[in-house]
């Protein structure tokens, strides 16, 4: 490196090779490329989202549940992205659209399908079809290989600060409006407890679900969360709509 | 034309054409004549000292 | 004097943040990870007061050399020992989930359920097991090619036991819990900032080495260690950019949303395996099999395309992770293309490693060693090969979602990663530890066969599983119907989880067998063996043969 003779000879590629800044720039340059190109546009083409109605964020019943969907890693076996095939949309329902996931932070598309796709499972059973099946899937499905999650229903719902949680999401670009915030607390036990008085409750989330969800009036516990998420899941757009049948028609290539 | 119509027109087009050439030109690059001797060197570079160093 | 009290006050401070952060936790994982910082703080302030240096105790269990030598060896030393341990830890986590997937009775509630198990595994093989040998490989290698010692040898031993911590961390929380779900960066928020500083930390004892060399080439192997160390640290930034509920939980939202935290995710997820299991492992290849087979890389020239070409073509890949999803199509073409182009440069590194053996081919007869690394070569051009071809929107329509993407995954991973890290364990381990060889050569043997067939065992049942899902799924009958309810899928996998659990059990006793063999030879115990191969020689058969008079 300190060699004179060496030094004078030094262009080209050999100077790359001779010199680890120009090294370290060049290759952090290189791979920058790739993903600058791919990721940007999708922040700033407006057809990446289809515009559809129905999107509403979750409420926070439906979030609580969606952070034990994620806690358990239901991720690892379940996807939620159905895929434009004949034999996925006659078994799952119609495919999903990007503005489904437009309020997941994280997305949960999903990689790999041990059980079936969940993206438009709500409302296709019943609460306590849910409960039993979670606290005993080989009860409902004896070739079943899910693993039991009684816990969920003998663990309290126990969210530390509501309003937190929604602030957090709204940060990142949720839209829940001051009074949402305001009325955390209340929504996300009220949606599960039928005793309490929600506010504006079906207003500000259209097509939610405000019943008990786990058979046990006297608590709201995780499984109460867990099943409000897995029963709205895919229930917010009507895809048999004439709108979204036109928008589903004008897309191409998928 | 929406911006998405002329990216993508432009990525079809000439910054295709562009990339190849550059990408061809660059794997061109180290077989020059000249890199022969440099490149010997470096190759046997890791294995003149047999001992690791222990 | 002072400067123990000095350390053990800083010790102090530390328990008391970690004690205010168990208070004040909102949730249970992060009120555990703040109990476990605070009990490390206190047994090393303990340690401190006391005197004692388990550092000292801890070298001398593991017989490390003492007294000076060339190069800074004792943290590669660490990584090696890491490195067995861990992949143990892995490859036996790996065997539970198999088997939890064919016996759903061996998922215990809540923590031991396969939704927490599968992530333990997964982050203990990439990034304990193949991390810990990147970071011992990267110490040897930099420091042998550069003919210097290692630039900071403090910020070096912060780096192997900050990592530790990582790797702690990140695995106590996904058994308690807390993941962020994104598939290999599920560790939360707080633990991705302490990996930001490790891996900071990292970067400047690799470049500060290079820049103390004494060799004016910078060898080829450090370009790809260069490139992975800078790659993973913006992939890892940009995908973990989040936003914490609070400063005192665990829990924290992703900065994007669906589509564009989709192909985010996916450009970390692919690249984690282009540059974490790819550039960082080619780099051993640069090295250690030239070393090995003691010739040099068969062409150098062909090692800068391959460097250049690899690395820009890799990143663009991660599309295809989501095709026919509702990611933009120009989007999934982009990355259909560019996996397809990725095959060449990645058979054209395949092609270099192995021509290294050209004119030394008997080598791989006679050294278990270079037939490990032949091997793992011959794994890595297939599942370069496999990963083109999945990429391929109409092969990937039918193999995603499916145990074919399992199978891929672990022909590269137990086939090019795991063998070429045990080729360069057996590489080190009487190297760092002034051996003349391993305990048992014959052992190595034995781990070549019992690894070779648990990945035969394992990809083998994945593609017949995958592609039986995959079929099963789009089946119809004659009048137009779904033959198979998603169950009947499950049912008629069960035989192949069946073979596949018993593939990792091959897998992981040739592991066992290599931390046998690595344990003896620390011990410095050489077994009693026959040499593997050797001509058999009779003097008193070579002689001219003579006519014998009868008698």
């Amino acid at each position: 490196m300190t060699d004179p003779m060496v030094k004078e000879t030094v262009k080209g590629h050999k100077r790359i090779e001779r010199n680890v800044t120009l090294m370290a720039v060049a290759t952090l340059i290189t791979v920058a490329i790739g993903g600058l190109v791919q990721i940007t546009p999708l922040f700033y083409l407006d057809n990446t989202i289809e515009k559809v109605d129905g999107m509403r964020p979750y409420t926070p019943l439906e979030q609580a549940g969606r952070d034990i969907y994620i806690r358990e890693g239901c991720y690892t076996c379940h996807s939620q992205m159905i895929r434009p095939f004949r034999d996925e949309v006659e078994r799952y329902g119609a495919y999903s659209l990007a503005a489904e996931s437009m309020f997941d932070h994280p997305f949960q598309w999903g990689s790999k399908r041990t059980g079936p796709d969940l993206a438009r499972v709500g409302g296709r059973y019943s609460d306590s079809w849910h409960v039993q099946h979670l606290n005993d899937p080989q009860s409902v499905v004896p070739q079943s290989i899910m693993p039991k999650y009684r816990f969920l229903s003998e663990t309290d719902l126990h969210i530390a600060d509501a309003s937190a949680m929604l602030n957090a999401l709204s940060t990142v670009g949720v839209p829940y409006t001051a009074e949402d915030i305001a009325q955390a607390e209340n929504d996300l036990y009220g949606q599960a407890d039928p005793d309490v008085d929600l506010v504006d409750f079906e207003t500000r989330y259209p097509k939610a679900q405000v019943r008990d969800y786990d058979g046990d009036p006297s608590r709201v516990t995780e499984m109460d969360a867990l099943v409000a998420y897995l029963q709205m899941l895919g229930t917010l757009i009507d895809v048999n709509s004439a709108a979204a049948q036109q928008e589903l028609a004008e897309e191409t290539g998928r | 034309m929406t911006d998405y119509e002329t990216l993508r027109q432009f990525a079809d087009s000439y910054g295709l054409l562009a990339m190849a050439i550059i990408f061809v030109s660059l794997c061109l690059w180290p077989f020059r004549p000249g890199s022969r001797d440099r490149n010997h060197y470096a190759a046997h570079s890791i294995l003149e000292d047999h001992e690791d160093g222990e | 004097m002072e400067s123990v009290v000095g350390r053990s006050g800083l010790w102090f401070v530390l328990i008391i943040l970690a004690l205010a952060a168990y208070v004040g936790a909102q949730d249970p994982g992060f009120a555990a990870h703040a109990l476990i910082i605070g009990i490390i703080a206190f047994g090393l302030m303990i340690a401190t007061l006391a005197r004692y240096d388990p550092m000292a105790k801890a070298q001398s269990i593991f017989r490390m050399p003492e007294g000076p030598s060339r190069y800074y060896d004792d943290v590669i030393r660490w990584g090696v020992i890491a490195t067995v341990f861990w992949g143990m830890a892995g490859l036996l986590a790996g065997l539970v989930i198999a088997l939890q997937l064919v016996f759903p009775e061996l998922n215990f509630e809540p923590w031991l359920n396969f939704g927490r198990l599968r992530p333990l595994h997964t982050s203990a093989v990439i990034f304990a097991f193949g991390g810990n040998a990147l970071l011992a490989t990267s110490f040897y290698v930099v420091q042998r090619t550069c003919r210097t010692t290692l630039a900071f040898p403090g910020l070096a031993r912060f780096v192997f036991w900050g990592y530790q911590l990582f790797i702690v961390l990140a695995a106590t929380g996904y058994l308690l819990g807390v993941t962020q779900s994104k598939e290999y960066a599920e560790p939360e928020w707080y633990v991705d900032l302490w990996l930001t500083i490790v891996w900071v930390a990292y970067f400047a004892v690799f470049v500060g080495t290079i820049v103390r060399r004494k060799e004016p080439h910078i060898y080829v192997a450090n370009w790809f260690y260069l490139a992975f160390i800078i790659t993973i640290a913006m992939l890892h930034i940009v995908n973990n950019l989040s936003m914490p509920v609070s400063f005192l939980g665990s829990r924290s939202y992703s900065a994007f949303a669906g589509v564009q935290d989709a192909l985010t995710q996916w450009w970390y997820g692919h690249n984690a395996v282009g540059f974490f299991l790819t550039a960082g492992f080619l780099a051993m290849m640069y090295y250690f099999v030239p070393k090995q087979a003691e010739r040099p890389v068969y062409s150098y020239r062909l090692s800068i395309i391959h460097f250049w070409s690899l690395i820009f073509l890799y990143i663009w890949a991660g599309p295809h992770h989501l095709h026919y999803t509702a990611l933009p199509d120009w989007a999934q073409t982009l990355g259909m293309v560019f996996s397809i182009m990725l095959w060449m440069p990645s058979w054209g590194g395949m092609i270099n490693g192995l021509m290294t053996l050209n004119g030394a081919w008997d080598k791989v007869r006679t050294d278990p060693i270079i037939r490990m690394m032949v091997l793992s070569l011959a794994f890595y051009g297939m599942s370069t090969f496999e990963g083109p071809m999945m990429s391929i929107k109409a092969v990937n329509s039918l193999s995603h979602y499916t145990d074919w993407t399992i199978g891929h995954v672990h022909s590269g991973a137990l086939g090019w990663n795991g063998m070429i890290t045990f080729a360069c364990i057996y590489f080190l381990v009487p190297r760092l530890w002034k051996r003349e060889r391993m305990y048992s050569l014959r052992m190595i043997n034995w781990h070549f066969w019992l690894a070779t067939l648990g990945i035969v065992f394992y990809a083998a049942s994945m593609w017949v599983a995958g592609i039986t899902q995959g079929l099963m799924w789009r089946e119809y009958d004659a009048n137009g119907y779904l033959v198979n309810s998603f169950i009947d899928t499950v049912t008629a996998l069960k035989p192949m989880y069946m073979m596949r659990a018993f593939g990792g059990l091959l897998y992981l006793a040739g592991a066992a067998v290599l931390t046998f063999n690595v344990w003896m030879t620390i011990a410095g115990r050489l077994r009693d063996e026959a040499p593997l191969y050797q001509a058999t020689y009779d003097a008193e058969a070579d002689r001219p043969l003579v006519p014998q008079p009868a008698e």
